[in-house]
C-alpha cells in the first residue's frame, strides 16, 4: 500500500509537536515555582526577625516585643532525640529484618505493614499516643517523643531495607563460607558496606520529624517557658510557629517566620548533605 | 518414638531455617548468637503489626461513646455543636473529600506534565535542578506550607485571584460570596502544591520502567516526540498513573497543619470555593486539646477513626495497584 504524503497534515503534526513539546516545559518551570516563592519568602521574612535573642530567649508576653524561642528549640531537640533513641534502632532493626531474613509471604505482609503505618495521617498517631500515654500521665516529652518514634520506624527501616538490598549477596556468602556466625556477617559486615546509605536514611527521617507538628498538638502540647523534665509539657519548633502565627501579634509573627526560616534551613540543609554522601564516587569527574 | 525422632529436623528447621542440617552435619552447639539475633529482629518487625493493630483498636474503642450515642447519624448530619452536645460529621467529610479530589484534580496533570518533561524531553542541566526543587518541595514541613498558605497565598487569592473569577464565573455556584482568601480555595492550591512531589516521583519511576525499545521503535516508526509520548509512554502507563494519583489522595486527605491554617475552620457545606470549609484532620488539630466535654473528646476520636480507616484503605489500594504494575514489569 501506498500512501500518500499529506503536507497539510505533516505540518499539522509538526507544530502539534511543538505546542506539547512547549507546554510540557512551561508546566515543568510552573511546577518548579512554588518551591522558589515558599523559599525566597521564608528567607526575606525570617531573615529580619533572626537575631541572638531568637536564639538565646525565651518568648516575651504577647504583644510584647523581643524575646526569642530557646525553649522551642531545646524542647524540638530533645524530643526528636527521644523519638530517634526509640525510632532508629527499631526502624534498622525491621529493615534489616526484612532485607537479611525473611522471605516470601511473611515478608510481603511486613512490608505491607511498614508502608501502611508510613501512610497513617501523623494526626492519627498523635491521637492515638493520646489515648495510651497522655490520657493516663498527662502532656509530657515523652509522649511527643513516642509519636515522632512512630513516625521515624517506617522510614528508617525502609530506607534501610533499601541500602542493604544494594550490597551484593557473594559479600554475604564469604562471610558465611569463613564460618563468621549469621549474625556477626549481618552486622559486622553487611550493614558496615551499606553505612552511608543508611546514615542518609537516618537523617531525613530525623528532618522528617523536626517539621512534624500535628502529633504534637496534644502529646507535648507546649510551653511558654523551659522545661523542667521531660514529664512537662514541652514546646517545639513547630508547635510555636503554631501557636505565634494565628495569635496575631506582629512581633510572634515575625518570629513564626525566623523559625520557620530555621527549619526549612535545617531541612534542605540535610537533604542537601545527604545528596552529596550518597553521589556515586567518580561520576562527578565523568561529566 | 522412632516416628516422633524422625519429625524433629523437620520441626526444628520450622522454627529456625538452617539449624538443623548444621547440626547433623558438624554437631555443634546452637549458635545462640544468631539464634537472640534472629528472634530479636523477627519479634521487632512483628511487633510494628501489634502496633498498627493497637492503634486501631485504641482509637476505636475511644470513639465508642459517640457512635452509641449518635449511631449512623454521626456521618449523615452536620451539627457540630459542643454546647448542646450534637456531633455529625458530614460537613468535615465533605470537606475532606472535596478538597482532597479537587487538589489531586490539580496537581495530577501538572505531575504528570512535569514527570514526561524531566524524564523524557528535558536535558540533563535543566532536569536536575527542576527535579531538585521538586523533590525539595516535599521536604518542607507542613507548618512552613500553612505559614505561606496563611500570610501569603491567601491574601494573593484574595486580591487577584478571586475577584476576576467572582466577576466572570459568579454566576456560578463555585465562584459566589464574597472573596475571602482564607478558605476552600486556598486549602486546595496548598494541597495540590504538597502532593505534587509524590505523584511525580512514582510517575517519574513508573515512566522509567518503561523499555527504551517501545520509546525507540515509536520514534523509528516516524512519530514525532509527542506521539511517542503518547503512544510509548503514557499509554502503557495507565495503571501506574493511577496507583500515584490514589497516594496523592492519601496523603491530601490526612494531611493538618496546612490546611488548618488556610482553610478558614468553619464546618460548612457550600458549594462554593470562596466559603471556609473543615476537614476531618483540621477539626483535630483545632479541637482536640481544649475539648470540653468527654463526648466531644470521643466524638472527635470517632473522627480520627474514620480518617484512619479511610486512609488505610486508600493507601493499601495504592500500594496493591504498584506493585502490580512492578511486578508485570518484572515478569515481562
Amino acid at each position: 500500500m501506498i500512501v500518500k504524503r499529506n503536507p497539510l497534515r505533516e505540518k499539522k503534526r509538526r507544530w502539534l509537536n511543538r505546542f506539547a513539546i512547549c507546554s510540557l516545559a512551561g508546566i515543568s518551570l510552573l511546577g518548579a515555582l512554588p518551591f522558589l516563592f515558599i523559599s525566597v519568602y521564608v528567607v526575606s521574612m525570617g531573615f529580619g526577625a533572626l537575631n541572638w535573642d531568637f536564639f538565646t530567649m525565651i518568648p516575651k508576653g504577647p504583644g510584647e516585643a523581643g524575646g526569642g524561642m530557646a525553649n522551642s528549640i531545646l524542647g524540638s531537640g530533645a524530643l526528636i532525640f527521644l523519638g530517634s533513641i526509640g525510632g532508629i534502632p527499631w526502624g534498622m532493626a525491621v529493615g534489616i529484618y526484612l532485607s537479611e531474613y525473611s522471605r516470601g509471604k511473611t515478608s510481603k505482609i511486613l512490608r505491607f505493614v511498614v508502608d501502611l503505618l508510613a501512610s497513617v495521617p501523623s494526626i492519627v498517631i498523635g491521637i492515638f499516643i493520646y489515648g495510651l500515654i497522655v490520657m493516663r500521665y498527662g502532656f509530657s516529652a515523652y509522649a511527643g517523643g513516642a509519636s515522632l518514634m512512630m513516625i521515624m520506624i517506617p522510614v528508617v527501616a525502609r530506607s534501610t531495607e533499601e541500602m542493604l538490598k544494594l550490597v551484593p549477596g557473594h559479600i554475604r556468602e564469604a562471610g558465611l563460607a569463613l564460618g563468621i556466625p549469621r549474625w556477626k556477617v549481618v552486622l559486622r559486615i553487611v550493614v558496615p558496606g551499606a553505612k552511608m546509605g543508611i546514615i542518609t536514611g537516618v537523617m531525613l527521617a530525623v528532618a522528617r520529624v523536626a517539621g512534624e507538628t500535628a502529633p504534637l498538638l496534644f502529646t507535648s502540647f507546649g510551653n511558654q517557658f523551659h522545661s523542667r523534665s521531660l514529664g512537662q509539657a514541652t514546646a517545639s519548633m513547630p508547635v510555636q510557629i503554631y501557636t505565634f502565627a494565628k495569635s496575631g501579634f506582629y512581633d510572634w509573627e515575625r518570629q513564626a517566620w525566623a523559625g520557620a526560616l530555621v527549619l526549612v534551613l535545617f531541612v534542605v540543609v540535610i537533604n542537601l548533605f545527604t545528596r552529596i554522601l550518597l553521589r556515586p564516587r567518580g561520576v562527578g569527574n565523568e561529566h | 518414638m522412632e516416628v516422633v525422632s524422625k519429625w524433629i529436623p523437620f520441626v526444628l528447621e520450622r522454627i529456625m531455617p538452617g539449624i538443623s542440617s548444621a547440626r547433623r552435619i558438624r554437631r555443634r552447639e546452637v549458635n545462640w548468637g544468631d539464634r537472640v539475633f534472629y528472634y530479636g529482629l523477627k519479634a521487632s518487625a512483628w511487633a510494628l503489626g501489634a502496633l498498627l493493630l493497637s492503634m486501631i483498636f485504641l482509637i476505636w474503642k475511644m470513639s465508642l461513646p459517640a457512635f452509641h450515642q449518635f449511631g449512623w447519624r454521626f456521618f449523615i448530619t452536620n451539627d457540630w455543636n459542643s454546647v448542646t452536645g450534637e456531633f455529625g460529621a458530614l460537613a468535615l467529610i465533605y470537606g475532606t473529600v472535596v478538597s482532597s479530589l479537587a487538589a489531586i484534580g490539580l496537581a495530577v496533570p501538572v505531575s504528570v506534565a512535569v514527570a514526561l518533561f524531566l524524564n523524557e524531553l528535558a536535558p540533563e542541566w535543566l532536569s536536575r535542578p527542576l527535579g531538585f526543587f521538586i523533590e525539595m518541595l516535599a521536604a518542607i514541613p507542613s507548618i512552613v506550607y500553612g505559614l505561606w498558605g496563611l500570610f501569603v497565598l491567601a491574601p494573593f487569592l484574595r486580591n487577584y485571584i478571586q475577584p476576576p473569577l467572582a466577576d466572570y464565573l459568579g454566576f456560578t455556584p463555585l465562584f459566589s460570596g464574597p472573596p475571602m482568601g482564607v478558605g476552600m480555595m486556598a486549602a486546595v492550591v496548598i494541597l495540590a502544591i504538597m502532593i505534587m512531589p509524590t505523584i511525580t516521583a512514582i510517575c517519574r519511576e513508573v515512566f522509567r520502567a518503561i523499555p527504551r525499545s517501545n520509546k525507540e521503535a515509536a520514534l523509528g516508526l516516524g512519530a514525532t516526540r509527542w506521539e511517542m509520548l503518547k503512544i510509548a509512554v503514557l499509554r502503557s502507563s495507565h495503571t501506574g498513573i493511577l496507583g500515584a494519583t490514589i497516594l496523592g489522595l492519601g496523603r491530601a486527605l490526612g494531611e493538618t497543619m496546612a490546611v488548618t491554617m488556610v482553610i478558614g475552620n468553619n464546618p460548612l457545606i457550600s458549594a462554593s470555593f470562596f466559603s471556609s470549609g473543615q476537614t476531618m484532620a483540621s477539626i483535630l488539630a483545632n479541637q482536640y486539646a481544649e475539648a470540653d466535654s468527654l463526648l466531644q473528646l470521643s466524638a472527635l476520636s470517632a473522627v480520627a477513626f474514620t480518617l484512619f480507616l479511610v486512609s488505610l484503605l486508600i493507601n493499601g489500594l495504592a500500594r496493591l495497584i504498584v506493585w502490580r504494575v512492578h511486578s508485570q514489569y518484572k515478569s515481562g
